[in-house]
């Protein structure tokens, strides 16, 4: 098991390494000149512009550029973003509002989607099957930024149970009908990948020998199938809590939630090179994390896997 | 100037209250008033600011005007008469426009207790001028005397203060500049202008993030990309005292979401109202819908540098262009009432203003535009772009004048949208531009001189279109040399007559501020910069 | 030992479904045979056949000029619906212009995006997965430690950063930007489905012959291994058609004069309230396009899967 885990992290150095190279070279890239923007539609001041550009490190070749900021992200330092904060102070506040977020997405598409799955795939054909089958492809094919426009002119205006954006992005409560936003079409894959799952492992043998002892369904269910059913939902589990917290662009946009989708955006659109890259090292971090977690779990799951 | 809704680069601090506006503005002396609650705070529609908040170094509106609230200069202006009063400044002499004697009122002081100086503000112009300090607003200060030994254009500063800045005593203090600048009264009621205590000097980076300053307001706290906090300062020596106890300036991205929170009451004083709500805000919001002139045009500039634009035949192709242009059904519809189609290069309430200076060339008429176009030769290619920036709301309509143009005249037109604000100036600012662009200005001071010489002289840091007329550049020369802000202005308006004949940009619309308030306040009103009145907010008892 | 995990739970879950060896000529066959009987596919087929005709002949479907648009006659002129087939028949938008037209004009970019999106992904990874899966040892390690990193970074974001790139977007940019990042996803699919495949009497069989590498590869594994990465294929095609529309809307996707539903559902979410109708067509198309190539993924999966049958 130790083994295993030091190989894993072994392993997760270069895909680090190589996704920050792939993410400082794309935001290198983009035309236009990052500092010159700060003058709006004023010419720049020749001279405050390439002072500026001194302080940020811009002036040196981009292989150097890439040098410095790989030193300076071993030692822990993000760099600054072109207003002069510490980029690591804006992750400080846009991740825990995310993490919150993604966590509350998460949650609800685990206990909601695995439920309807267990469900559907117990009665495969039924009536609740077949119109869950239908929500979920429902879910699937509306585009988030009109589900979002649905539910908060439901929800918020309609029926005036929430405020329609979030006023504290703090509060737990406030961030619910964004998570809900955020976590539907995971959901409907959860729901029908554990229908899937279950179906198939319904007619696997152990099932028929749990059964055949004289287990109690619950306990059939509970510990054998719902188990052995969970591998494909926890994988894919895995690699959304990385896109939750990256992916929320749009549903942090329409609830105006303060989180990295946001401070994202407006990186992006701004040029901010180091904040980007920034935000990029922690998802990727984040991401590294839930798939070794993931790795492990297949052990708990799964009998059949153990790591030496 | 201000280009695009992302980052709305609010220039200056000066304000002028329009007299005339065209729907029942803001004042809510009607049925909606209340007993009010002077320990009440309210809450403002903002962003974040780009820079830390230090006077010389707010460009956009994010920290523009919280600086606002928090230092006070020279000068201001009166929001409701729009006339230059004196604040700080006891009063300012001057006999020839170039040599001016400051004597201050005595009393004043920083929110930290310190007295305002006539060393406050010479310390603090010096150091906001100084290009190692790097304050994006530097170049107000150009027209001072020293100001090229603090501030080269190549190389480290060469003085650490200006020689036009004297100072005589603690309420005196001389300032000499390069030339005459008529109009240079006009320009310090700018926050760059404003005076900084001692305790900035110590630590300017760490002042940055909790500034004090010498206005009607105090600085609370800073939660980054939630909030600034204001609360009333009580000994407030100006004449504006604030009628509330403070301001929570809340950071919104969307301007959906802060008009959602304004109808719910969850927002009390809002910015813009965002296109999508401004069918139904005066129906939602009643008589706390505002709707009142802004110092602001919005216009599109031709790269006269480009071969295709060049000769004088051209003239008569883009006043076809500008003729093919259906102002007001573009205005009413797809603007929704937002603007007010433009027939001259400087937006009304500003001083110098002269109705229908375009004149025919800015009145929809797909004839006389067909003509003019084969009279000049045509478009080249017969198929013309208009660069905008995606991120600033402008789709709707450059995709609505395009249409407009295209079924007036025949001559193809497509919106070029670019990413963001940032790559669009990139482009314009380089001059690379082919084709059209989406150009607008937001007074810096409320002259027409600032419309006028800033935009279409040649070489101006805003002259987008590379325009360059030997009579323009005369005309505004002499202008600038006139004793009187009267003159001067009135030099301007013959120099805006060249601009009719030469058309180097189409004069669209004037900017609104379209805007309101929650049911939690009352006798909110808007400057012609589009900003609140702050201190004059009145909170509702609950 | 990481190869076994991956076998036993493939990296892509929808891939759970790997075909079995023994009856490899006839799996396809049985599948169509299957497919042709099911009514979620005759659905969805027939919706994808006439998206198609509405990207290839849009103008048989509509006379209108989808970009000609009268703001003095039609701003927001409301829909009459008895007016079958023309102009006002969903109503104008925010520019007078037909939705109607515009609705099926938009087809275009959608369908384009989605199939051409889908087929580099598949080419593209395919290829690096069935390299990675047949040849092992450090190919698959560096194969394997790219495809990571490519799954790291969030497509939406990774295409904002790509997009913002061009000055002047057309479908083709769209399409760059997914394909470069998206192809990891077909990678991992086909490199699980190889690693079983590989090990197949007949594979082993076929080298004992004498077959050349890329006999085995192309004529013996690709074959067997390609049913998970169609599966994959059909489902994602569906969300590259919504990721084009979410960029779109977010500005970042296609421009004008490109004709999206993304664009329209931007603009048309400013009059959401004065005309909700301008916004319910363009989505509505758009969420019954991704409804249905999500359908005929869902058909081709249950067919090609012989442990659901």
């Amino acid at each position: 098991m130790g083994r295993f885990v030091a190989r894993r992290l072994l392993q997760m150095i270069p895909v680090f390494l190589g996704t920050v190279t792939i993410i400082f070279f794309m935001t290198r890239m983009l035309p236009g000149d990052p500092a010159a923007a700060m003058w709006g539609d004023k010419a720049a001041d020749p001279a405050q512009l390439a002072a500026f550009k001194h302080r940020m490190g811009l002036d040196v070749s981009i292989g150097r550029q890439y040098l410095n900021y790989m030193g300076d992200l071993l030692t822990g330092n993000f760099g600054e973003t072109m207003a002069g904060r510490k980029v690591i102070d804006v992750i400080g506040e846009a991740l825990p509002v995310t993490v919150r977020l993604a966590l509350l997405a998460f949650v609800f598409e685990l206990v909601v989607g695995v439920t309807i799955g267990l469900f559907s795939g117990l009665r495969r054909g039924k009536a609740f099957d077949k119109s869950a089958l239908v929500l979920t492809l429902l879910l699937i094919s509306i585009p988030v930024p009109v589900l979002g426009f649905i539910f908060q002119n439901v929800f918020a205006i309609q029926l005036k149970w929430i405020t329609p954006t979030v006023q504290d992005s703090m509060n737990l409560g406030q961030l619910i009908l964004p998570a809900v936003v955020l976590g539907s079409i995971s959901l409907a894959y959860v729901a029908r990948l554990t229908r899937t799952s279950i179906a198939e492992n319904l007619k696997a043998d152990y099932m028929r020998t749990a059964v055949a002892k004289g287990l109690p369904r619950r306990k059939v269910i509970g510990t054998h199938l719902l188990r052995n059913s969970m591998i494909p939902v926890v994988t894919f589990l895995g690699t959304d809590l990385g896109a939750l917290m990256g992916g929320a662009i749009v549903t942090e946009g329409i609830f105006n939630v303060k989180g990295v989708g946001n401070a994202l955006y407006h990186a992006i659109n701004l040029n901010e090179g180091a904040t980007v890259s920034g935000f990029v090292v922690v998802l990727v971090l984040v991401y590294l994390a839930a798939s070794l977690i993931v790795d492990l779990l297949y052990a708990v799951l799964d009998p059949r896997i153990r790591y030496a | 100037m201000r280009g695009a809704s992302q980052a709305k680069w609010v220039v200056a601090a000066v304000a002028v209250a329009l007299a005339a506006t065209a729907c029942g503005s803001s004042s809510s002396d009607g049925a909606s008033s209340g007993p009010v609650n002077a320990q009440g705070t309210f809450s403002y529609q903002s962003s974040e600011p780009q820079n830390p908040l230090q006077p010389a170094n707010a460009m956009e509106v994010g920290g523009g005007r919280v600086i606002k609230t928090l230092f006070k200069g020279l000068v201001d202006y009166d929001p409701s008469t729009g006339k230059l009063r004196n604040q700080v400044a006891d009063k300012i002499e001057t006999t020839d426009a170039q040599n001016y004697t400051v004597t201050l009122k005595s009393g004043w002081t920083f929110h930290d207790g310190t007295p305002v100086t006539a060393q406050s503000f010479v310390d603090a112009w010096n150091w906001s001028a100084n290009v190692k300090n790097n304050q994006i607003n530097s170049d107000w200060f150009s027209d001072i005397q020293g100001y090229d030994a603090v501030h080269p254009d190549k190389g480290d500063p060469t003085a650490e203060t200006m020689t036009g800045l004297k100072v005589v005593d603690d309420t005196h203090f001389t300032i000499a500049l390069t030339g005459p600048v008529s109009y240079f009264e006009y320009k310090l009621g700018y926050t760059a202008f404003s005076p900084l205590p001692k305790v900035f000097f110590t630590d300017p980076a760490k002042y940055g993030q909790s500034p004090i300053g010498n206005g009607p307001y105090k600085f609370v706290s800073w939660e980054h990309n939630k909030a600034i906090t204001v609360s009333a300062y009580d000994k407030y020596e100006g004449l504006d005292k604030p009628k509330n106890s403070g301001i929570v300036f809340k950071n919104y991205s969307q301007a959906e979401a802060a008009y959602k929170d304004l109808v719910s009451d969850n927002l009390d004083v809002l910015d813009q109202v965002d296109p999508s709500d401004l069918a139904s805000y005066k129906n939602d919001l009643g008589d706390r819908a505002v709707d009142q002139a802004q110092g602001a045009i919005q216009s599109i500039s031709f790269s006269l540098y480009q071969d295709s634009w060049k000769g004088q035949d051209k003239a008569k192709v883009r006043q076809g262009l500008s003729m093919a242009i259906d102002r007001d059904t573009i205005t009413k519809t797809v603007l929704q009432g937002s603007r007010q189609p433009a027939n001259s290069w400087v937006a009304p309430g500003a001083m110098g203003y002269k109705d229908n200076t375009c004149g025919e060339a800015c009145t929809f008429n797909p004839e006389k535009a067909k003509q003019l176009i084969t009279e000049g030769g045509g478009v080249p290619g017969n198929k013309i772009t208009v660069l905008y920036n995606a991120d600033g709301g402008h789709k709707e309509w450059v995709d609505a004048v395009c249409n407009s143009i295209r079924q007036a005249t025949g001559v193809e037109c497509v919106g070029d949208p670019k990413p963001d604000f940032k790559s669009a100036r990139d482009l314009i600012k380089n001059k690379k531009v082919d084709g059209l662009m989406r150009t607008g200005w937001v007074q810096d001071y409320p002259l027409n001189a600032n419309f006028l010489r800033d935009v279409y002289g040649t070489g101006a840091a805003a002259n987008d279109a590379g325009y360059s007329s030997a009579e323009f550049d005369r005309l505004a020369g002499e202008a600038d040399k006139a004793t009187t802000v009267e003159k001067t202005a009135e030099l301007y308006q013959q120099a805006e007559a060249q601009l009719a004949k030469d058309m180097p940009a189409i004069p669209l619309w004037y900017y609104k501020t379209t805007a309101g308030y929650s049911k939690n306040v009352q006798n909110v009103k808007y400057d012609s910069f589009g900003d609140p009145v702050f201190t004059q907010v009145e909170v509702k008892q609950k | 030992m990481p190869d076994l995990i991956e076998k036993n739970a493939p990296a892509q879950a929808v891939a759970s479904a790997e075909p079995k060896p023994e009856k490899p000529r006839s799996l396809g066959l049985d599948a169509w045979h299957d497919l042709r009987k099911r009514p979620v596919f005759i659905i969805s087929a027939a919706l994808i056949v006439l998206l198609i005709a509405f990207a290839i002949a849009p103008s048989l479907f509509t006379s209108v000029d989808p970009r000609a648009g009268d703001l003095r006659l039609h701003y927001l002129t409301k829909p009459n619906y008895l007016h079958f087939f023309q102009a006002d028949w969903f109503g104008y938008d925010g520019q007078g212009r037909s939705i109607y037209a515009r609705m099926i004009y938009g087809a275009r970019a959608s369908v384009v995006v989605g199939i051409c999106v889908t087929a580099g992904v598949t080419v593209l990874g395919g290829l690096a997965g069935m390299i990675a899966g047949y040849y092992g040892g450090w190919v698959d390690t560096i194969i394997s430690r790219v495809t990571d990193m490519f799954f790291g970074i969030p497509l939406l974001l990774g295409a904002l950063v790509v997009l913002n790139a061009f000055t002047t977007r057309t479908v083709w940019s769209v399409v760059f930007a997914l394909v470069a990042l998206g192809w990891t996803q077909m990678t991992r699919v086909m490199r699980g489905s190889v690693i079983t495949v590989k090990q197949a009497d007949y594979v082993t069989a076929a080298r004992a012959l004498g077959a050349g590498t890329a006999r085995i590869m192309f004529k013996h594994i690709l074959p067997n291994a390609i049913a998970p990465v169609i599966v994959v294929a059909t489902i994602a095609l569906g969300g590259y058609i919504a990721t084009e529309a979410t960029l779109s809307f977010l500005g970042i996707g296609l421009q004008d004069p490109t004709i999206s539903w993304g664009i329209d559902i931007n603009s048309a979410q400013k009059v959401i309230r004065t005309a909700p109708f301008a916004l319910f067509f363009p989505a509505g198309m758009l969420s019954v396009t991704v409804l249905a190539f999500i359908m005929l993924g869902d058909a081709v999966r249950d067919a090609l899967d012989p442990k659901l049958r």
